[in-house]
């Protein structure tokens, strides 16, 4: 667990970058720090590691304050990975993973032995071992980044926009691949976006800071998009915030009617078109979220989303109108 | 004018004095010599002012004050001080290598990319740990031209020595001048200019061993 207490960061000129954040971070989780700029985002998460020291007030890390540890000993204990990765231009992909253990003692050999696994479990191929950071692409980069960022196995990592630096189709692998590693490593990490909406995507908690550095709410993305403290969080977390809480809902309270002749099946039973000709848009099973229904009940031509089992056969039809019925009972029961 | 001085076996006896390989030896000598004195001296200083950022002025100003430094004139003000001797020769040498290798030093440092110093810190590198092993490879692509123009510029103007009695090629030109034997003379220009390029040649392959391929 990591814990802001009282933690105060004026920088010399007088202004105030973080102001009285008290917070926590769970062990083991995603903790995402949003706002807009000059809200005092990264100078928090640099105050974690040291990187910035607070004006006044305490960072601990497991109940240890940080304030009294040796910076590199405590830096090589934290996993670090920033924009645009900073690899070493100068080392090669495998070296550039082994800094770290390395710089705890580690032989070349041992450490080299170690980051090649490494590199596999953030997805490169053994080839990408012995290249130049200059030879990848940004998202390969990004991937490199983490995997130094990982190789000493810290407890706890720090992400200083991972993600931004990458086109959107990148980006969008890269956060699955982000899920798929922090739900088998279970690491304490804290991240920095400005992208609220990779902010929910990847968080379990969300803090969303107001400029001069001020905690303005912390709470589960999906706490954040329902109940909103103010009206700079409703501002912040967007407009559509009541469209984007239907994706943490799946469709599984949803009712289903019976199929009816309008719907044009396949000998397998999969669906094909309407009979009028329209095509139907695709369809959903019971684990998607509300949000995609709602998507797929409003482009539908006939207003009708249709879903599948598992083998993607149609089980149900649910018109435009049911769904607006499920969502007011869902509204009614928060 | 011809090449007769050049070509004249006499003239490559390899241990006569005056001979042109030990006009070379002395040559390259002062050479390097004034190469080593200017890079203790210039390089930590670039370094220190590229990596805290201050005194750039310093660096800057030292650059532009030492281009336009005549040599010969400092040479002469030098033995005029010191009287005859290789220590006014390498001092007035030296005055023209420091401002490439100061201001290569302090310009690699300055380039440098400021994300990737803040991930080594980041990481848990020590100080020193980020200048040698991150900084310093880093600026070496850009320090090491500022060595090959120095390393240029004094073999050509090594030949200053023999203006105040020492040797190297410069003693070519200057008896050559005095005697009228121009070919003597252009035998000397043609072996400084050669000199020149396999010096540069030889750095510019020292550059490649020691500049992570990653850099080019």
């Amino acid at each position: 667990m990591i814990t802001f207490d009282d933690v105060v960061k004026v920088y010399p000129g007088g202004s105030t970058a973080v102001d009285h954040l008290s917070l926590e971070l769970p062990t083991g989780k995603t903790t995402v720090f949003v706002g807009p700029s000059g809200c005092g985002k990264t100078t928090s998460l640099r105050m974690i590691n040291r990187m910035i020291n607070p004006t006044s007030g305490r960072v601990l890390i497991d109940g240890k304050d940080v304030a009294g540890q040796d910076e590199a000993l405590l830096r090589r204990k934290i996993g670090y990975v920033i924009q645009h990765a900073g690899l070493f231009p100068h080392r090669t992909v495998l070296d550039n993973v082994a800094t770290v253990p390395m710089l705890l003692g580690k032989s070349r050999k041992q450490a080299r032995t170690a980051a090649l696994g490494l590199l596999e479990r953030v997805g490169l191929s053994a080839e990408f071992a012995s290249r130049y950071p200059a030879q990848l692409s940004g998202g390969q980069q990004q991937r490199v980044g983490v995997a130094r960022a990982l190789a000493a196995d810290p407890p706890v990592m720090l992400m200083d926009e991972p993600f931004s630096a990458v086109d959107p189709v990148v980006r969008e692998g890269l956060h699955r691949e982000f899920l798929r590693l922090q739900k088998d490593l279970g690491k304490t990490i804290a991240m920095v976006t400005h992208d609220i909406d990779e902010a929910i995507k990847l968080g379990d908690v969300v803090v969303i800071l107001r400029q001069g550095g001020k905690l303005a709410q912390i709470g589960t993305p999906q706490e954040l998009l329902d109940h909103p403290a103010d009206e700079f969080v409703a501002e912040f977390v967007g407009r559509d915030r009541g469209l984007r809480s239907l994706s943490f809902d799946t469709a599984a309270g949803l009712p289903v009617r019976p199929l009816t002749e309008d719907l044009v099946l396949d000998d397998a039973g999969r669906p094909i078109r309407w009979s009028s000709g329209e095509p139907t848009g695709g369809s959903f099973t019971v684990g998607d979220s509300l949000r995609l229904v709602t998507d797929l009940a409003i482009t539908s031509p006939v207003g009708i989303a249709v879903r599948v089992d598992a083998d993607g056969r149609a089980d149900g039809l649910v018109p435009h109108h049911d769904l607006v019925d499920h969502l007011a009972e869902r509204r009614a029961a928060k | 004018m011809n090449l007769s001085y050049l070509f004249d076996a006499a003239h490559w006896s390899l241990t006569d004095d005056g001979s042109i390989p030990q006009l070379i030896l002395s040559h390259v000598w002062y050479v390097v010599l004034a190469l080593i004195i200017g890079t203790i001296i210039a390089l930590p200083v670039g370094l220190y002012i590229g990596h805290t950022g201050r005194g750039s002025f310093l660096a800057i100003n030292a650059g532009n004050a030492g281009r336009s430094l005549p040599t010969l004139g400092l040479l002469m003000l030098m033995v005029t001080l010191l009287g005859l001797g290789l220590t006014p020769v390498l001092i007035a040498l030296t005055v023209l290598v420091i401002p490439p290798i100061l201001t290569s030093a302090y310009a690699g440092m300055r380039t440098l990319d400021h994300r990737v110093v803040d991930a080594a810190r980041g990481m848990g590198m020590r100080p020193s740990q980020v200048l040698f092993k991150v900084e310093l490879p880093m600026a070496l692509p850009v320090m090491m031209s500022g060595f090959r123009s120095a390393a240029l510029q004094v073999v050509a103007t090594a030949t200053v020595a023999a203006a105040v009695g020492l040797n190297g090629l410069g003693r070519l030109l200057i008896d050559g001048l005095a005697v009228n034997d121009y070919s003597r003379v252009l035998a000397g220009a043609i072996v400084v200019a050669v000199l020149a390029v396999v010096l540069d040649l030889i750095l510019a392959l020292a550059q490649r061993w020691i500049v992570s391929p990653g850099l080019r």
